[in-house]
């Protein structure tokens, strides 16, 4: 007997393309058999596209391959590019890089958690039935988002694929005034972000753990943002440039994305449920504070407390911006010089949803030669398959819908680029023999 | 506050482009008291762009099905049923054009007008460029928009 499902994603008239997951179940006497979650994997596509490219292309071209976290595209082509031509931009710079991230963290988590994963616990189909019974919820959600937009358009230009960035540094520094401008809406994000860790520890989470290692970047003394060295929960610590030999992927027959494992070990995860481990003692006092009060434990299993530690960084990026524009002094020149040269280099930020690894092979005339791109959401691949797989196999009494809904919010635990539209997921559950 | 014109798509997504191409043309002709917006589709950056405008010029890439000729122009009202919440087009990190009305109607941030002109693809594989057929489509486009606002500049005075 064979039960097929599939969730109502209309695309009527005005179809767009592509960003759709498909989620299988396999279930054989009565047990969860296999799971094959299917994404589209951008960066693919960008890593053969930006061959031939010269390096300083790299932030612009990048920036396009997510609306919703260009700037860690950005950081990590920057980075990734001055490693490869011997060059270190820190000092006022690096501070203004920081701020730019904060407003994309701001931005992003301010996104997920109100418009895609938070209706999920209020029992919501979606952010406009949310809007129709708690507009003011959804209007606070919207001012947050604003602030982050704002914050990206003073330092990036714009807020989606900011063009001001470049290998470097910036093309210009924002007068003092402009981010300034930018204090008094912080200052009500940041009342709005404690009230919003408030807003989500209440909600009511299934009782489910996972024990997949965790991976972030640590940079000792402060919340990892924009650059560190990787380290996992499990005592793994490696150089950003031992990624190829220590990030390994493969393809797998059900997903365009490839599946990432570390090498000589099993599948991991990124992201804030790992930052938050790895560095929440780095946390500013008022996160901890908050972090505290909502009862998350120093170490987060839950992925559905997911949506209470991302609360946690927003207060976090709220505040670390509202301190880097205090103490803001425009760097002069707002760019290092880079002079093309021969080389490979490695770079890592922390976009919202986790590590993104860049790295380029240049030759003496900047020219790129070759490309790699590691998305978190292939990295977590893998790691969100494992708790599908553990979550369904204990509620296969549901019906379909059911079924249906509470996956598509695991997946949501994780936040990944292809869960942006609310409903993306055609589920399909086959009961009897393995295909 | 200025009529608005956002163009939608996805650059690197051949005809998926052709509401930023559009609006990018348009923005070169540099009519007065218009303020263009480039979007990947995501319904609060929409929101926000055309809340409280006296018009909102939408240009988006349509595929309305099998049979329908590549370029086909589509020009839909606010109260079209493709904008009515729950449908139209759903990008990689967009929700339907449909949920982003919606939403902005449940918050009462609606502009006052709203046009959405929306061209029919031909490829929507990865890539830069357009289509001959979509190519051809957004020129008219252009032009018709391009008349619009001239009128519309006269039309408030």
């Amino acid at each position: 007997m064979t039960h097929r499902h599939d969730r109502v994603l209309r695309v009527d008239a005005l179809a767009r393309v592509e960003g759709e997951g498909a989620l299988h179940i396999h279930v054989r006497d009565g047990k969860v058999g296999e799971v094959q979650l299917e994404i589209y994997e951008p960066p693919r596509f960008f890593e053969a596209f930006l061959a031939g490219r010269d390096y300083a292309e790299a932030p612009d071209i990048t920036a396009r391959i997510c609306g919703i976290c260009p700037v860690a595209y950005q950081m990590s082509a920057c980075q990734a590019m001055e490693d490869a031509v011997g060059i270190t931009v820190g000092g006022a710079i690096g501070k203004l890089r920081r701020l730019l991230y904060c407003g994309e963290w701001i931005s992003s988590h301010a996104l997920h958690i109100y418009l895609l994963h938070a209706p999920d616990f209020l029992g919501f189909d979606g952010a406009i039935d949310m809007a129709a019974r708690h507009r003011d919820l959804v209007e606070r959600g919207l001012r947050l988002k604003k602030t982050g937009n704002q914050l990206m358009t003073a330092v990036g230009g714009r807020a989606i694929h900011p063009i001001n960035v470049r290998v470097g540094g910036f093309y210009r520094a924002p007068a003092p005034s402009e981010l300034s401008a930018l204090l008094d809406p912080l200052r009500q994000a940041l009342d709005d972000a404690i009230a919003t860790v408030g807003w989500v520890a209440g909600f009511d989470f299934p009782d489910f753990e996972h024990d997949h290692e965790l991976l972030a970047l640590v940079r000792e003394g402060t919340y990892a943002i924009e650059h560190g060295v990787p380290h996992t929960d499990r005592g793994l610590v490696f150089p950003v440039s031992e990624l190829d030999h220590l990030v390994l992927e493969h393809q797998v027959p059900h997903s365009t994305a490839l599946h990432a494992t570390l090498a000589g070990r099993d599948r991991y995860l990124t992201g804030p449920v790992a930052r938050y481990a790895l560095s929440g003692r780095w946390l500013s006092p008022l996160a901890r504070q908050a972090a505290a009060e909502a009862g998350l434990p120093a170490v987060c299993r839950n992925p559905f407390q997911s949506i209470v530690v991302r609360a946690v960084e927003l207060v976090y990026a709220i505040e670390e911006a509202i301190a880097l524009i205090e103490a803001y002094e425009p760097p002069h020149p707002p760019v290092v010089h880079v002079d093309p040269a021969a080389g490979v280099g490695y770079g890592a930020t922390e976009a919202p949803r986790g590590t993104l690894f860049h790295r380029y092979d240049l030759d003496d005339r900047g020219v790129i030669r070759s490309v790699r791109i590691v998305p978190p959401t292939s990295q977590n691949q893998a790691s969100i398959e494992d708790d599908l797989l553990r979550f369904v196999a204990t509620r296969l009494d549901y019906d379909d819908a059911r079924l249906t809904s509470v996956c598509e919010q695991v997946i949501r635990n994780y936040d990944p680029c292809i869960s942006c539209a609310t409903h993306f997921l055609t589920l399909d559950i086959h009961e009897g023999e393995l295909p | 506050m200025n009529t608005v014109v956002i163009g939608i798509g996805d650059a690197y997504r051949h005809d998926d482009g052709v509401g930023l191409i559009v609006a990018k043309r348009l923005r070169d002709l540099r009519p007065r008291a218009v303020d263009f917006v480039e979007s990947d589709g995501e319904p609060t950056g929409l929101i926000d762009a055309w809340d409280g405008a006296p018009l909102a010029i939408v240009i988006d890439a349509v595929d309305a099905g099998e049979g329908v000729v590549p370029g086909r122009i589509y020009r839909l009202g606010l109260h079209h049923p493709a904008l009515s919440g729950g449908g139209g087009p759903a990008g990689s990190h967009g929700v339907p054009l449909g949920d982003a009305v919606a939403l902005a109607r449940a918050l009462d941030r609606m502009p006052r007008r709203m046009l959405l002109f929306g061209v029919q693809v031909a490829d929507v594989s990865q890539g830069v460029g357009l289509s001959p057929q979509v190519e051809w489509a957004a020129g008219l486009v252009v032009e018709e928009i391009a008349e619009l606002l001239v009128t519309q500049r006269w039309a408030a005075r």
